[in-house]
């Protein structure tokens, strides 16, 4: 126990000096914990309930387009702001941008848990693959429909409010930061205390065996619709949070942006181990070291590498990083491993 | 919103042509996309993918000087042995897991292709002229583009000629036996593994026809692959699997709903609906099964 606390602390204490140790990878690192946040709020849904969703991604664009809708309109015409594109015919105080962002993040997480919590009972019902193509379905149908919505920029884009000019140029890139590292240990610890109690056995449940789950009394549905809209409330304020880092709404590129954002999530927390608490976590940091860092060689061809690479991880590495810690060092995870039977199972393979 | 459609009944008669005519092109790949379905138990995201490499491989015939129409002949060759490739690097080692897993795979692949067409292709929205003149109805208010009766009529003889070929000859016989038990067909000497090749490789010819007739009578594009997987999904859940006259009705319903939503509510949410109408069509299902205590599987 006392290792975990130290673990932990370690990380806080990291993630709390990071942007001053290193100040060039502040949005870098923003980005970072909102992979994790969106990894692990995936996770929820396709590594402990095993309902493997594609849609996550319709309620972080949601958040996104609502939380900077409600940044502009709380002061602001929208209509006329969108209209007027990148010149800034409107200008936000300080003290206009931080309520704003503040009440906007809050709109952005309640809005699609309701949607979710809406949509949940009719979706839910839907199993395997069925789910999958549907919430592919739903996420796509939202890009395309918010593209054709002219409030919200249409086809040609919502800019989100520029930062104020307070505390120089650093200062957008730390407040940034905090507000995505500051979502992503709200996330952790609630995800964390949720994994700890009965319902994470109850998700398990459902993953395992839905018949035989409601056959044992548990309200499978009801369930399954709060796992779902814990999910959205994480996405809708990751959303919320990345709309106002990249500064520019798209509907198909940035916000329902089901090619990149929306693979990118199942692939994370595949890579790091569905399942798993900590496996998504590792999974968004090799897979963001590994995307920045190797990106650029790539000139053009990132996409080819990452259709190469999901095949790869999925025919290869289905269990991912954690599943394969597991295997080799089972007793780190608690599992007691009877050394004979273990030497079988390796010469049976 | 454009209520030109109740005005003028003849922009009814024109939508309801467009879309038979487009319809009958999806129940196509919808065909290859419940061949492959039934036969290996795998949804194929890169179906659409497919259709568009088709369809460059008759564009790049019509940039050649070659009248694209002949695409309609070399595309699903060439298309046949991209697919067998396919299967043997990726999906042969997906086919007996679990369904996400294929799923994701394929998604990969079809990420894969998008990329490489864009890169070899360009982004470009292209399409091959085939010089077929237009047909005009009831005084010219029913237009129709000779390359669309064209396409719908070599769609039916293409679709007939895979039924009679799965009726008659010995892969046929084979591929009809794995999709039944792949087992009992195992056992009873039939190479598995050989069928799935060639029933994925079908699958892609038939992309690679629809390929070659989309490139002539609409516009290709490397990022149009996933409504043309969705459409072929929806039909096929819509018609059952191995139910071919009911994925011929639904290809055709799917073509007319669009023609209309085109209409209706504008160009820019065409795809949009295509995609909400996927939603709505499993809702109905999973409510309609529900009252059975059942669920869609």
């Amino acid at each position: 126990m006392s290792k975990n606390v130290l673990l932990y602390a370690a990380i806080l204490i990291f993630g709390l000096v990071a942007p001053f140790v290193f100040p060039a990878f502040k949005v870098q690192l923003s980005i970072l914990c909102v992979l994790i946040v969106l990894a692990t709020t995936w996770n929820i849904q396709g590594g402990e309930m095993g309902y493997n969703t594609f849609g996550n991604i319709l309620f972080y664009g949601l958040g996104m387009y609502l939380c900077a809708s409600v940044q502009v309109g709380m002061f602001f015409p929208l209509a006329e702001w969108t209209e007027s594109g990148g010149e800034k015919t409107f200008v936000h105080t300080p003290t206009q941008f931080f309520q704003g962002m503040a009440a906007g993040l809050v709109v952005a997480a309640v809005v699609p848990t309701i949607v979710a919590g809406l949509i949940g009972y009719a979706i839910l019902g839907l199993r395997g693959h069925y789910f999958a193509i549907c919430t592919l379905g739903l996420g796509v149908a939202a890009g395309e429909i918010s593209g054709g919505i002219e409030i919200i920029g249409a086809g040609q884009g919502f800019t989100t409010p520029p930062f104020p000019n307070v505390g120089g140029l650093e200062a957008r890139g730390e407040f940034f930061y905090f507000l995505s590292f500051g979502a992503l240990v709200l996330t952790f610890i609630a995800v964390r205390a949720i994994y700890s109690t009965r319902f994470r056995l109850i998700l398990n449940a459902i993953r395992d065996n839905e018949d035989k789950a409601e056959a044992m009394g548990i309200e499978t549905m009801k369930y399954k619709i709060i796992g779902w809209m814990v999910s959205a409330f994480f996405c809708g304020l990751a959303g919320g949070i990345m709309g106002g880092l990249v500064g520019y709404i798209d509907s198909t590129d940035v916000a329902f942006d089901g090619r990149e954002m929306g693979v990118f999530m199942v692939l994370m927390a595949i890579l790091g181990g569905k399942g798993t608490l900590w496996g998504p976590v590792i999974g968004a940091t090799v897979f963001h070291i590994f995307k920045e860092g190797f990106w650029t060689f790539f000139l053009g061809w990132q996409y080819v590498a990452l259709g190469v690479l999901i095949v790869v991880i999925v025919i290869y590495f289905p269990e991912g990083i954690m599943g394969w810690l597991r295997e080799k060092y089972p007793e780190r995870f608690g599992e007691v491993v009877d050394e004979a039977d273990r030497k079988a199972q390796v010469e049976l393979k | 919103m454009d209520f030109m459609v109740f005005q003028y009944p003849m922009i009814t008669v024109q939508a309801c042509l467009d879309g038979i005519l487009l319809g009958i092109l999806f129940a196509l790949i919808a065909y290859g996309m419940a061949l492959q379905w039934g036969v290996m138990n795998i949804i194929n995201i890169a179906q659409g993918d497919l259709v568009i490499l088709g369809g460059y491989i008759a564009y790049f015939m019509y940039l050649y000087g070659i009248h694209p129409a002949w695409g309609v002949i070399v595309s699903p060759i060439i298309m046949y042995f991209v697919g067998v490739g396919i299967y043997k690097l990726v999906i042969n080692k997906v086919v007996d897991r679990d369904l996400f897993i294929s799923i994701l795979a394929t998604f990969g692949i079809s990420i894969l292709f998008m990329q490489l067409m864009n890169f070899a292709f360009g982004a470009d929205v292209v399409l091959a002229n085939s010089g077929y003149g237009t047909t005009f109805l009831f005084d010219s208010a029913v237009v129709l583009p000779n390359s669309k009766i064209f396409s719908a009529f070599v769609s039916i003889v293409f679709a007939i000629g895979l039924v009679i070929y799965m009726k008659k000859s010995k892969l046929g016989r084979a591929i009809r036996a794995t999709a039944q038990n792949a087992r009992a067909a195992k056992i009873l000497g039939v190479d598995t593994e050989k069928v799935y090749a060639a029933t994925f490789g079908l699958n892609a010819a038939l992309c690679g026809v629809a390929g070659a007739l989309i490139s002539i009578t609409f516009t290709i594009h490397p990022y149009m692959g996933l409504p043309y997987t969705i459409r072929s999904f929806m039909i096929v859940i819509v018609a059952g699997l191995g139910n071919l006259p009911g994925v011929a009705m639904s290809g055709m319903g799917l073509g007319v709903f669009e023609e209309f939503a085109d209409y209706i509510l504008g160009t820019e949410f065409r795809i949009g609906s295509v995609f909400l109408l996927l939603v709505l069509i499993l809702v109905y299902r999973r409510f309609k099964l529900s009252r059975k205590r059942e669920y869609l599987k």
